[in-house]
Formats: structure tokens, sequence, C-alpha cells
């Protein structure tokens, strides 16, 4: 069978796998719909919060990142993985207890006040459709490069599936299709990432792997990449290039941002008990962790075979992924000295490099790079979906039960009813897939920036009045209102500046203190926490039953208090 | 809400705990990410993994530090369901 053939084998049977799944699961209260009625498995809810939060971003892109990047692509790996240790230490067990549905929820009740629901709709709402669209294209360039067909017609039916499920089904439908498209990315990204590790070192483990030795120069293999970096004037490997602070911040804000993302905040609403929150995140990185501790090692194969397989070579004598890849235009060859050998040739370098990789072929094209067999591709295509295609879903759930909760049931219509507020929540569902859809097709920027723009908006306003709400009793309404809003205002300029008006101006010599917009929403967050505990000092302390509210919180069950 | 002053002494003491707790495992936290595999990543850097070819900073950067959040959450739990259980503050077991 070719390689188009099992990619829609792949593709199509799993498809039908999540559209068989939400139908068995879907919706039937606004519980069932916004947490999945509550009563989720602390393990299921950590498969489901894994693919929720790995992105077309994490499976696609990140290890060609890492790849270019060396230790610089540390940022991505920690700074995507340490958040979980914040959302578990500091806020699923105390959001758990509290019990809403959304994050506005929470916001609106702790500070006693409909402006902070408002203003905390408005952030969610605006961080969940930057990162949203990036979904919705990554679906549409796998549907292109694997099935031939055009990006936007992938758009469309990527929407029309995330349709199906999400309108249906809700939380409950997006947790159990989360879990199954939680496998099928795990298997499609180990298999092989387990073929490389076998071939390149002859440890089937990659994570061993990428600390043993080369195969072919007998030499430890982080060693012979950062001989082969010096030699064609690349910075080692092994050191960065980026500046301590940036990295120092670009970290933080990724940890601090994961913390602070609504789509993966409310997945800790949909466990039954505050112990089933605390375990559950631990499940959930154990899950992110298989994924992210191989990426680096697929960085070092690849980046390896790269170097291995075309530095220096005649263009007339390519292999043959080589001249496929070549035709997407994400791999290119200009011989600009024209002696017909590929140059693949760092900064340092006295040569012209001659060959630029587009990020993405990393994960995408090391199957073909490294001779697997064709079911082994196709798998990766079904694997890229089902990334793309459970965060999104997740995200349209945070837009559209901030609609149909929080703006209509608990700020313009409380009257209204259980089967009123379920019927708004779907309608809202569905348009957001259109918006999303809308996104994908006409996408505001790169990707990249996109994303990096989520979590510096996230970080920036949620993560603060969270914190603080839970742990300063003292904490009010206004303060919380100006620090989500000088928070996101901060960050959002300094990004928007960089990235969208004056591209040509971000730089280092340019950024203040060298940091970079990637990394600016670490000084948004402590803008938002400065500014919210100095407001909160100047206003009257919030009512009785909010402190009373913030000690139950603390408190798993309380004598008195029944079993929930 | 009406609670005894015994009880609000011991959901209070129950509380310090819990943030002792937390204060330290968010040491380790940062000591494991920002300290090994950022401002001590150099120094750290000249020497291996025991056993392996990794340099040591570059290792927690990419790899060590993740295997220890894991494990600083685990420990979290565990901490956590016993301090419960000393402030007979757990749920039950059905929801």
């Amino acid at each position: 069978m070719t390689v188009q053939q099992w990619t829609l084998l792949l593709v199509a049977s799993t498809f039908t796998l999540y559209i068989g799944v939400a139908i068995w699961s879907r919706a039937k209260s606004t519980k069932d719909f916004y947490v999945a009625g509550a009563g989720v498995s602390p393990l299921a809810n950590g498969m489901a919060t894994a693919a929720d939060w790995m992105s077309a971003a994490s499976f696609i892109s990140m290890a060609g990142l890492i790849s270019f990047m060396g230790y610089d692509g540390s940022v991505y790996l920690m700074g995507w993985t340490g958040g979980y240790v914040l959302l578990a230490l500091l806020l699923a067990p105390y959001l758990r207890k509290f019990g809403a549905f959304t994050v506005p929820d929470f916001v609106g009740d702790r500070y006693y006040s409909r402006t902070a629901r408002i203003v905390a709709v408005v952030c969610a709402i605006f961080v969940s459709f930057t990162y949203v669209s990036g979904q919705m294209r990554g679906v549409g360039i796998v549907f292109g490069r694997f099935l031939e067909v055009d990006v936007d017609t992938g758009v469309y039916i990527g929407m029309a599936v995330v349709f199906f499920y999400a309108v249906l089904g809700g939380m409950k439908g997006i947790t159990y299709t989360q879990v199954a498209q939680y496998c099928v990315l795990i298997f499609a990204y180990m298999v092989p990432a387990i073929f490389l590790s076998m071939m390149v070192t002859g440890n089937p483990i990659p994570q061993l792997g990428l600390g043993g030795v080369d195969q072919v120069s007998g030499m430890p293999l982080l060693e012979r990449l950062n001989g082969l970096h010096q030699e064609l004037g690349f910075t080692e490997y092994t050191s960065g290039t980026k500046s301590m602070l940036d990295v120092f911040c670009i970290t933080a804000a990724l940890m601090v941002g994961t913390a602070g993302l609504p789509h993966v905040i409310i997945r800790f609403y949909t466990v039954p008990r505050v112990r089933d929150a605390r375990i559950s995140a631990g499940w959930a990185l154990i899950f992110i962790a298989l994924l992210y501790t191989t990426a680096p090692a697929i960085a070092v194969f690849a980046r390896t075979n790269l170097i291995n397989s075309v530095s220096g070579m005649p263009y007339a004598e390519v292999p043959e992924w080589f001249t496929n890849w070549e035709a997407t235009g994400l791999l290119s060859f200009d011989d600009s000295n024209g002696d017909g050998l590929i140059q693949f040739v760092g900064p340092d370098s006295p040569m012209t490099n001659e060959l630029s990789v587009d990020n993405d072929i990393m994960v995408l094209a090391n199957p073909e790079i490294a001779g697997l067999p064709n079911w082994v591709i196709g798998l990766v295509a079904a694997g890229g979906l089902a990334a793309a295609l459970s965060t999104a879903a997740g995200l349209l759930l945070v837009v559209s039960s901030a609609v149909s909760h929080d703006l209509l049931k608990r700020s313009l219509m409380p009257e209204i009813t259980e089967r009123g507020e379920l019927l708004a929540a779907r309608l809202a569902a569905g348009v957001a897939v259109l918006v999303a859809g809308y996104l994908g097709v006409h996408p505001p920027g790169y990707v990249a920036q996109v994303v990096a723009f989520a979590f510096g908006l996230a970080a920036s306003s949620f993560f603060p009045v969270i914190i603080l709400g839970i742990f300063s009793k003292r904490t009010t309404g206004e303060g919380a209102i100006l620090g989500m809003i000088a928070g996101i205002a901060f960050t959002g300029t300094y990004i928007a500046w960089f990235t969208l008006m004056h591209p040509e101006l971000s730089n280092a010599e340019h950024w203040w203190f060298g940091i970079s917009p990637q990394g600016i929403g670490t000084l948004g967050m402590l803008l938002n926490f400065a500014v919210t505990m100095t407001v909160s000092r100047f206003t009257p302390p919030p009512p009785e039953y909010v402190q009373d509210l913030v000690d139950s919180i603390r408190i798993p069950r309380r004598a008195g208090e029944g079993n929930r | 809400m009406l609670v005894d002053p015994h009880t609000r002494a011991r959901h209070a003491e129950y509380w310090r705990r819990n943030i002792r707790y937390v204060g330290i495992l968010l040491v380790l936290w940062f000591v494991v990410s920002y300290g090994f595999g950022i401002l001590l990543v150099d120094p750290l850097n000249a020497m291996r993994l025991p056993g392996t070819e990794f340099p040591l900073g570059f290792w927690f950067a990419q790899q060590g530090s993740i295997y220890a959040f894991v494990v600083l959450i685990f420990i979290y739990v565990k901490l956590m369901n016993d301090l419960d259980e000393e402030f007979d503050v757990a749920e039950g077991d059905g929801p």
C-alpha cells in the first residue's frame, strides 16, 4: 500500500472512532456539557488533559524547533511541563473544591463582581480564540501534505469533525474522545522515535539513546553532534545563543501560562473529588512527559541524520524524500556558489548556507528520512490530527461555556431554564467552531507567534488573580479587575508592538532588558500581582461571606459538610 | 458560618502545614529547572550524568527537570492525602 492509502485508512478509521465515542457519550444536562457531570476518573482525566494540552505545536513543531535551537529549545520542554507543578500545588485542588463550571465563574464569585466576571470572560475568549486558530491551521496543513487536498478544505473537514463531537457531547464527549486521541497520538509519536533510536544509537528507548553512543562514529552522540556543529559553523548543540535572562523569562511565561490557560484549568472540574484533582494532575504530567522527554531525543537523531545525509552531498544524488519535500516548499536548496554540492552551514562558517529547512519537517519527514515503512508515515499524519483536534475541541468548549454560562446564565439572563442554557451552549459551540474555522483559513500572523500570544496573555491575566484569590483573603474585587486589565494590556501591547506592528525591531537590542515577546508574559504577570496587591490594600476588604468561601475552598471537607 | 474555635484552630493549622509543604516543593521545583537547567547550566555541563554521555546541565534542562516535576507532584499527592487523614478533612470514598 502507498503512503497515501495508509494515511487515508488510518485517518478515516481514527475519525470514525472519535465520532463513535462522541455518540456514546453525549451530554444530557448542562453539568454534563460543562464538566462531564464531574464524574471522570482521575486516570481518564489525566489522559484527556494530556491530549487537550498537547497541540499541533507539541506534536508537529516542537521536536523540529528543538532540533534547530539545541539547548535553547529547553524553554519549551521545561516551560510546557513545569506549569503542571503549579497547577497541582496551587490551583487544581482548590478550584475543584470550589466546584464551578468555568474559570470566569470562579473569578466572578470570588471577587463578588459582575465586572470581574465579564473581564474574565473577555480574557478567556480572547486567549482561546488566538490559540484555536493555530490548531485549525495545523489540521489543514496535515491534510494538505498527506492527502493532497487543499489546506482550506482540510480546515473544513476538521471543523466538521470537531463540530460533531463538541456540539453533541460538550465536555463529556470531548473528554472521552480526548482519551482516544491521546492513545492515537502517543502511539504515532513513539513508533518512529523507537525505530530512529535503534538506528542511531542501538538503544530502543529514545530517552536513553539520547545519552548513548552514535553507532556510526562510536562517539557519544551529543559530543558527535557538537563536533559536527563546530565543523559546519553552528553554535554547539548543547549550549545556546539566547541570553540567560531571556531563557529564564520565556520558561517562566510558558509555565505560568500553562497554569493560567482556561481549557487546562477546567479539566480539573471534571473529577469527583479534591484528591482526584491532585492525582489527575500527576497522571496528566506522566502522559505529557512521555512525549516531552522523547522530543529532545528525536530532535538530536533528526539533526544528526539530516547533517549526515545532506551536508556536502552532490545535489544530483539526493535521496527521494529530499525531492518530495522540496516540492512542498518546506525544504529548499539554492546553489549560490554553483559547485553542485549542498553547503549546509551555520553563521560562523566562511561559506554561505544553501539549504533552508522548515522546522515542521523534522517530525513529519523523519519516517521518510529514516526509511521507515509507509504505515508509520500514515500514522504520523493521524497523530498530528489527533493532537490538533483534541486541543481545538477543549478550547472551543471554553468559549461556548463562557458565553452560555457566564454571559447568559450568570450575567444577562439569570432566569434562563436548564434546557435553554444547554441549547445556548450548543449554539455557542457551533458558532465558535465556525469562527475558529474562519481564523484557520485566514490566520492572523504565524502560528507560533499566535500561540506565544495566548500563553503571555494567560500568564498575565488569570494566573495572579486565581492564586491570590485562594491564598490571600484580603485580595479585593477592585484589585483583581485592575490587575487583570493591567497585565493583559501590558503584555498584549508589547507582543503586538514587536510581532504585528514593528517586526523589524524585534531583536535583543530593542527588547526591554533583552526579554523577547515570548518571555514578556513573566513581566506582565509580575505587574498584575503588583497592581492587584496594591489596589487591594487601599480598598475595603472582601465581604464576610467571600472570606468564608475562601476558608471553605482551602479545606477538602469541613465538619458538617457532606461528601460532594 | 458558625465554626467552633477548636475546629477553626485545627483548620488554620492544616492550612499552615499545607503552605509549608507547598513552599518546600516549590523550592525544589525551582532548583531542578531554573537552578540546574538555566542558572547553573554551564558549570554543570562540565560533568556527565553518571552512567551516560549526557552533559549534566543539558540533561537537567531537557530530561531531568521533567522527571523531577512528575516526582514532585506525586510526593505532594501523598503528603496531602496523609494530611487530610490526620486532620480528618478527607473526603469519602464515593462521589
